[in-house]
Order: structure tokens, then sequence, then C-alpha cells
């Protein structure tokens, strides 16, 4: 304790050196814990995000049909089936200009069945969804969010009012509660969104043929994701003659943990460089403290005259300079701290809350005191070796 | 007490091999007052770096208190001299951002003496040099000889066998000088055995006992 008031005292006798020498360790910790905190926080959002659209759900993509593609009536033939299988919902999306009066905007267009409802976590506020009539008889109904409603018709109550997509009328059936402004709709770019009956967006695009290439699987009650993987798996492969590679069957799990292995790499690969920034830091650090030491050389041999051992040398300069980092360190996750929090009032819409990573935190801290005993070992030990007369002869 | 026995120290200066001390021989005795006196260039700083354990001997015997101290490994010297030798220097030699008293203090931490201790003692060590009240001042706010006392009242704190003093007056100007001998007289009076080095006659005169010193000889000087 004694020994880190002297350290401090012995930094507080040159500020302006001590903060040059510490800028240094100040951005290398800057680095560090910034850029992983903005990565963490990142990849939470968008983890969040991605099992929020229902864990539940599997994504098969056909890549190769075999001359057999797959039809709207097999999707409901295997939901019929197989009693694992709750929900199948093709995915088609197109896009288009929708009017309404004078008023127009671009669309995505989602061409849905009965069962999106189900899969999809949506929120109905009026209306009905799209029934399996709707899909069956190709009606030119429409479900649209209350945002849409209330930009392109003007108010949200707007039931069997109709729009028209690329000049196709179709009456709005349901309006959706919004969804939150997420991180899709950002990218989207201010797209509005309706959902159609997929028959019908068949028609309203040329390039949505009538076989499906993507769509999804609920899993039902009692039933694990797994089973209904194997189930669907045991299917695809007896249509496309066991060739696997023709189609592929991913989960929500599959994106999170892909989420997480580009965020680990991404953290590696920035922590790696902010480490280097750290590490130069340090040797600033030996620089000053080796300056210090020779500086310091007559106190040394006073100190030395009057009974220091060597260790008691080498601890009081190895203190110096671990003391040098860690308040290097404490400023630098403060500075951190601030540009995270000025970084997240900047992005209040996106929902993504920057947040100080903890373990980073700890991580710099540990990282900033080895390279305080790494670095300042060799000038402490420079200043223990001395020999008492040498130290007390100097400049006079 | 101080035993020298046939010590010698060479210096090697370019080809040429200077003989610093040349089979010096010394004796102290407790309690005594001995001054060295010789000339610049005469091995008195060699001598004096020998009796205070920050260097050794090339050949010869030291015994400090009957222990031979070319023996010593580099930490068991430190802690000869923070335990049995006080040193007061030429140019005083305080730590500068360091107050008086805790120039006073350091070689009581490094013994490891207790807080509450340490204070005691240095409280006791500036009352005796008559620095009491300027304790908390740094050495660049005390004149010349305050700060020479302060270098006293660190040799003194730790009780030590030998007080080892260095040209002590020889940045002072005359009245301050006296006033620092007349404290070194009266810290014989009380019983510490001093060593003071000196190429001042009137402050060698002061001793009971003077040993003169040139070209690395000592010889006694009978008054």
């Amino acid at each position: 304790m004694m020994a880190v008031k002297m350290a401090l005292r012995s930094i507080g006798a040159n500020k302006m050196r001590a903060a040059l020498t510490m800028l240094g360790i100040i951005i290398g910790v800057m680095a560090l814990v910034v850029l992983v905190s903005l990565v963490d926080s990142a990849t939470n959002s968008i983890t969040s995000e991605v099992s929020s659209l229902g864990s539940s759900l599997l994504t098969v993509r056909v890549s190769d049909d075999k001359g057999v593609p797959i039809k709207l009536q097999d999707l409901e033939a295997w939901v019929d089936t197989e009693p694992s299988i709750a929900a199948m919902a093709p995915y088609a999306t197109s896009t288009a200009t929708g009017k309404f009066g004078t008023e127009s905007a671009d669309f995505n267009v989602y061409g849905v069945t009965q069962d999106e409802y189900k899969i999809q976590s949506m929120q109905l506020t009026m209306g009905r969804f799209i029934a399996a009539s709707d899909v069956k008889n190709n009606n030119r109904v429409c479900v649209i969010p209350e945002g849409t409603a209330e930009d392109l018709i003007g108010y949200k109550d707007c039931l069997g009012r109709e729009i028209s997509l690329n000049g196709i009328k179709y009456t709005v059936i349901g309006v959706l509660e919004d969804e939150e402004e997420s991180l899709a709709t950002i990218l989207s770019g201010g797209m509005k969104t309706a959902y159609i009956p997929y028959t019908a967006l068949m028609r309203l695009s040329t390039d949505n043929g009538s076989s499906i290439s993507t769509f999804y699987i609920g899993a039902s009650e009692g039933y694990t994701l797994d089973q209904a993987e194997e189930v669907m798996k045991n299917l695809l492969m007896e249509r496309f003659n066991q060739d696997e590679d023709a189609f592929s069957i991913s989960s929500q799990n599959m994106i999170e943990e892909a989420m997480g292995r580009i965020s680990n790499f991404l953290n590696i690969l920035l922590g790696g460089i902010a480490a280097i920034s750290l590490i130069v830091g340090g040797i600033g650090i030996m620089n000053i403290m080796l300056v210090t030491v020779t500086e310091r050389t007559r106190e040394i041999g006073i100190r030395k005259a009057i009974g220091a051992s060597r260790r008691t040398i080498l601890v009081q300069f190895l203190i110096e300079a671990v003391v040098l980092c860690m308040l290097g360190c404490a400023l630098g996750i403060f500075v951190s701290w601030g540009i995270l929090q000025i970084i997240s009032a900047i992005t209040v819409s996106a929902s993504i809350s920057f947040r100080l990573n903890g373990r980073v935190v700890v991580l710099s801290v540990l990282f900033c005191f080895l390279i305080g005993v790494v670095f300042g070992l060799y000038p402490a030990n420079k200043a223990a070796k001395m020999k008492p007369i040498d130290a007390l002869h100097y400049g006079g | 007490m101080i035993e020298l026995r046939d010590v010698s120290k060479i210096y090697q200066i370019g080809d040429e091999r200077v003989h610093a001390l040349d089979h010096a021989n010394l004796h102290v005795y407790p309690k005594e007052f001995v001054s060295i006196i010789g000339p610049s260039g005469s091995g008195k700083s060699t001598l004096m770096n020998i009796i205070g354990c920050l260097d050794v001997a090339d050949g010869g015997q030291y015994l400090l208190d009957g222990m031979p101290i070319e023996a010593y490994s580099e930490n068991e010297l430190a802690n000869v001299r923070n335990r049995k030798i006080g040193f007061v220097f030429q140019s005083f030699n305080l730590i500068a951002k360091l107050s008086a008293e805790e120039n006073v203090e350091l070689p009581l931490i490094y013994q490891g003496v207790k807080r509450a201790e340490r204070q005691q003692r240095v409280r006791e060590a500036l009352e005796r040099v008559g620095l009491s009240k300027r304790a908390k001042h740094l050495p660049t706010e005390l004149s010349g000889g305050q700060q020479q006392r302060v270098a006293v009242a660190r040799a003194l704190v730790t009780k030590p066998s030998l007080i080892l003093a260095d040209e002590p007056t020889g940045n002072l100007d005359s009245k301050t000088s006296r006033e620092i001998m007349q404290m070194f007289q009266e810290l014989h009076e009380q019983g510490n055995t001093i060593v003071l080095i000196t190429h001042d006659n009137d402050v060698a005169r002061q001793a009971k006992r003077i040993v003169h010193i040139l070209d690395g000889r000592l010889t006694e000087v009978t008054l």
C-alpha cells in the first residue's frame, strides 16, 4: 500500500509524461473494449432477433428439383399425413408498386398460406388472416401492417378498402400489429409490407412459378424440431432419389450457431489487433520507465545506501510500471464506456443497445496488469542491479 | 568494532593499476570518534565505501562487529547498511520528493518496523536534531544546514553501530558547519561511534583521534 502511494507520487511528479505514456495503454484498452463490446452487442441483438422469428421453425431450400418440383398440394398433403409436422408455409416474395388513390409506395409482397400466421408470430389488430379458401380460390385479398395502412391509406381502420399492387386490386381483410422496428426493417430501407395468398402472388409476378423452392416447417406440439426435421428429410430423400445435395434443411439454432461462430471469430480478430496496440503501449511504458530509472539513479543509490535490497528496488519500480498501466487501463475503460454511451444514443432507433462487455473489461484489466509486469520487469531489474556507489556518484 | 586488516582496493584506469587502498590497517573501538583526513585522491572515498559496506575490498579482511564483511552477498550487505551503519553525506543525499520525516522514516520501512513505532522513532530523531517543526517540509524548502540535520536524523533513527560521515560540512558555510560539528560532538558524548572523513584539518581536529590517509596508506596522527 505504501509502495503504491509512493508510485502514485512518482507518477504525479511528472504528470505530462505520465499522461503521454498512458495514452498508448488508454488507446489500446479503448480499442479492445469498444470493438469487442460492439461486436458482442450487435451479435446479441441479431441473435435475439433471429430467435424471435420463431424457434420451432425449419427452413427447407430446394436447389435441384429433379423434374419433380414441390407444389402447394404436396405441402398440404405432407401436413395431413405426417403427425410431427404441424404447418408448412411456402416462402415467396416479390416487389410491387402499391397504390391507393393518388398515394403510391414500394412494397415487399409476401405470398403466404394460412399457416404463415401460425409459424411466424403475427398479431392481428382487426379483421382476419388469409384463410385456406383464399389460397385455394386465389382470392385477391391482402393483410397489411398498421404502419403501411397509415402511410398509404391514411388511417388504420381500412378493412374493405382496395389497394392496387402492380395494377391489380386487393381487398384489405386484416390489419397486423406493427413489427418493432427491427434490424430487418431497417435493412429493407422503408419498403412497405403486404401479405397476399400464395396463389395470388404467383399470378402477380412472373419470377415465382408454381413450384416452391423455399418453405418453412413448424413442428407439432409434442414433437421436437429434430423429429420433424428427420421426417422431412426422409420425405425429401425419397422424392429426390436419395440425393441429399438437392435440398437443405436449416433451423434457427443453426443460424444462431453460425452467428456465434462469426462473432467469436470477429472478437478474436479485433481483440488480437487491439492486443497488439496494447503491447505497443507496453513498450512505451518500458521506454519511459528506462528513462525514469536513469533519471533517478541517484535516488536509487541513496535508497541502496540506507539499506534497500535489490528486491525492494525491483518491487518499487515494478509497482510504478504496473500502477501506470492500471491507471491507463482504468481511464481507457472509462473512455470506452463513454464512447459506447454515445454510440448507443446515436443508434437508439436501431434497437441495439451497446453495452460495456464485462468479460472484456476483466480481460483488459488482467492484460494491462500482465503488460505492466512484463514491460516493467526490465527497467526495474536495471534499477535493482545498480551498484550503490556508482548510483550515488552519478551526476555528482 | 571496525577492524581493517591489510585491506586493498585496486582500480584499473586504462593500462594503469591504481592502488586506492594499499594494505590499509585500522581499528576503531566502540564509542570512539575518529576522523580520517587526507587530500583528494588519497583513497578517502574508497575507504569510506568499504567501511560503509557500499563496496567490497579486493584483498585483506574487514570485520564489522566481529563479522567478516567480504563474505557477504549483496543483499546481506544491504541489510548491514540498513541496520549497522548510518550515513551522512557531503551532498546530504535526501530524496527530493519525500518530506523530511518521510526521508527519516525510509530506513525503518526497509527494516520492516511497524507504523506506530516508526512514527515514534522518527519523531524522536527529528527532535534530537531540532527539526520537529519542519517535519512536513520537502528538502528543497530547507536550508543546507537543515537538510544535513535531516540526514543526521535519518542516520540516527536506526540506532546504528556506526555513524559514517563523509565530508558532512563540505557544502555548508562555516557557521552552519560549526553547528553540525557541535551535533556530532553531542552524539559522541551520548555514546555513538562516529567515523568522520574530511580533508579539512579544523574539522578533523574536533575528533578524539585522527588518522591520516595518503596514497592508500593509513597512519595515526597524535595530537
